[in-house]
């Protein structure tokens, strides 16, 4: 599918988001969801903080093992995919189109507008910087949950890696943070899509 | 009541009962309730969205997938990391699916370590004959499926050690462990054969306790901890995968580290 869209630009030139960016896109949703609902269940066989448990009706795969079973099936679809739209986007200079350079005192001045509700919405080809910045943040996030999530996996075999995360037990906590600025940046995410239809219209069928 | 043992940031009460609740609900129909929802089942399995039997069968098979990929993730030679004696987590935790004072308790002395398959000595082994072996240590992390880990250190003999002794076909597949109570794994030959892969007879210098499996443990730092047998009373070298008591309810069979 990808393939295909790298080899015809001229039919999606026009596109806000090329079909690259828009089947990665789906993907990584799913594999995301799957990831977050398992992690979550996975998570209350051992919670790392007190009080906190996810209740079983939002978290999947019923039991520990039938999570674990979920999160590593679905990691290959995150990270086969993430790798793919990550290289995609470096090659095709897309990020650095997109999301460069993120200036602090634009994301000051956009969020300002953002909360009065003064920030157009016009063009959404253009992001202003707070997307910029947000999108920026959670492809950096999601590298950084991946590669947490490896040091975990496999603590001996990648040890430089888990050394590199502080260690096994730090290693833990460095994955849930990065799951919940993700949640965090998902929900944030789909209120805005919803708020302004167009951008999700233009995730689905281009522009 | 009998006191629990507390780990820093862990339930205690989830150490000791935890794999009890943990095993599957009697309905595993159930297995994949709250998926469809999210719109994945259809496209990992590519087909019936309501047969969970079916997402359960693909989820395993990506498991199997998972545990080749694991094999060739493993290196035999790379060994786990070591810690200082102040590193070891006390008291050291006692995991199982069942309480501590339900833990098999294997008389001594009349106990004898049988052996089997293809191996050129079969004559089984008392724990006499079995301590004489000679003895490594070593401190390393326990890490448990369920995410927690503890530090412990522990006494014997290599398995790569003993298995040379029985005279063992080391290109066999397998390495199967069958406990007092039951339980059993299967280890795969390269794990058997790792320089830290050892026969415990001892934690912390002192002979096994009860509560981490007397007279005999299979201390594997490479593998998650259900794949550390306690209480073993035979073993056996083939080369016919005879499963374990989690990975037959869908826990990753290799579950390497």
């Amino acid at each position: 599918m990808t393939a295909e869209a790298i080899t015809t630009p001229s039919a999606t030139a026009a596109a806000i988001h090329p079909a690259w960016v828009r089947v990665t896109h789906w993907i990584n949703a799913i594999a995301i969801l799957v990831m977050i609902g398992s992690g979550w269940q996975i998570y209350n066989a051992a919670p790392l903080f007190d009080g906190l448990r996810f209740a079983k009706s939002i978290a999947l795969g019923q039991w520990l093992g039938g999570a674990l079973l979920w999160h590593f099936a679905a990691m290959w679809l995150l990270a086969i995919n993430g790798l793919v739209y990550v290289t995609l986007g470096l090659v095709s200079g897309r990020f650095r189109r997109k999301l460069l350079p993120i200036s602090p005192a634009q994301v000051l001045a956009d969020a300002k507008a953002a909360l009065s509700f003064k920030l157009s919405h016009e063009d959404i080809s253009r992001y202003n910087a707070v997307q910029k910045l947000l999108y920026a943040g959670v492809i950096l996030t999601g590298i950084v949950i991946v590669l947490s999530g490896l040091a975990i996996w496999k603590p001996v075999q990648f040890q430089e890696l888990t050394a590199l995360f502080g260690g096994y037990d730090f290693a833990r906590y460095v994955h849930f943070f990065a799951m919940s600025a993700i949640v965090g940046f998902l929900v944030v995410h789909v209120v805005l899509a919803l708020i302004v239809p167009k951008s999700l219209r233009a995730m689905i069928a281009g522009s | 009541m009998r006191q629990r043992r507390i780990i820093p940031g862990v339930d205690p009460k989830l150490l000791i009962k935890d794999a009890a609740r943990l095993m599957p609900d009697a309905s595993r129909r159930g297995f994949l309730r709250g998926v469809a929802s999210l719109g994945a089942l259809t496209f990992l399995t590519g087909c019936d969205i309501i047969d969970g039997d079916t997402a359960e069968g693909v989820l395993r098979k990506i498991s199997a997938f998972n545990d080749g990929a694991q094999a060739a993730l493993f290196s035999p030679t790379k060994l786990a990391l070591t810690y200082p004696e102040s590193a070891i987590t006390r008291p050291f935790p006692f995991n199982a699916y069942y309480d501590e004072d339900e833990a098999p308790v294997v008389d001594g002395n009349s106990y004898k370590l049988e052996v089997a398959g293809l191996v050129d000595n079969k004559k089984p082994w008392t724990l006499a004959e079995l301590h004489a072996l000679p003895e490594v240590s070593q401190i390393t992390r326990h890490v448990c499926v369920e995410g927690w880990s503890a530090i412990g250190s522990w006494q014997g003999t290599p398995l790569s050690e003993f298995l040379t002794r029985i005279g063992a076909d080391t290109r066999a597949k397998y390495v199967w462990f069958k406990c007092a109570e039951g339980y059993t794994n299967t280890i795969d030959m390269p794990t058997a054969l790792h320089p830290q892969t050892q026969m415990t007879f001892k934690y912390d210098h002192k002979i096994l306790p009860r509560a981490y499996g007397f007279p005999m443990k299979i201390r594997i730092p490479t593998k998650l901890g259900f794949k550390n047998p306690k209480y073993v009373v035979a073993m056996e070298v083939t080369n016919t995968d005879k499963g374990g008591y989690w990975e037959n309810q869908g826990y990753n069979w290799f579950s390497g580290l």
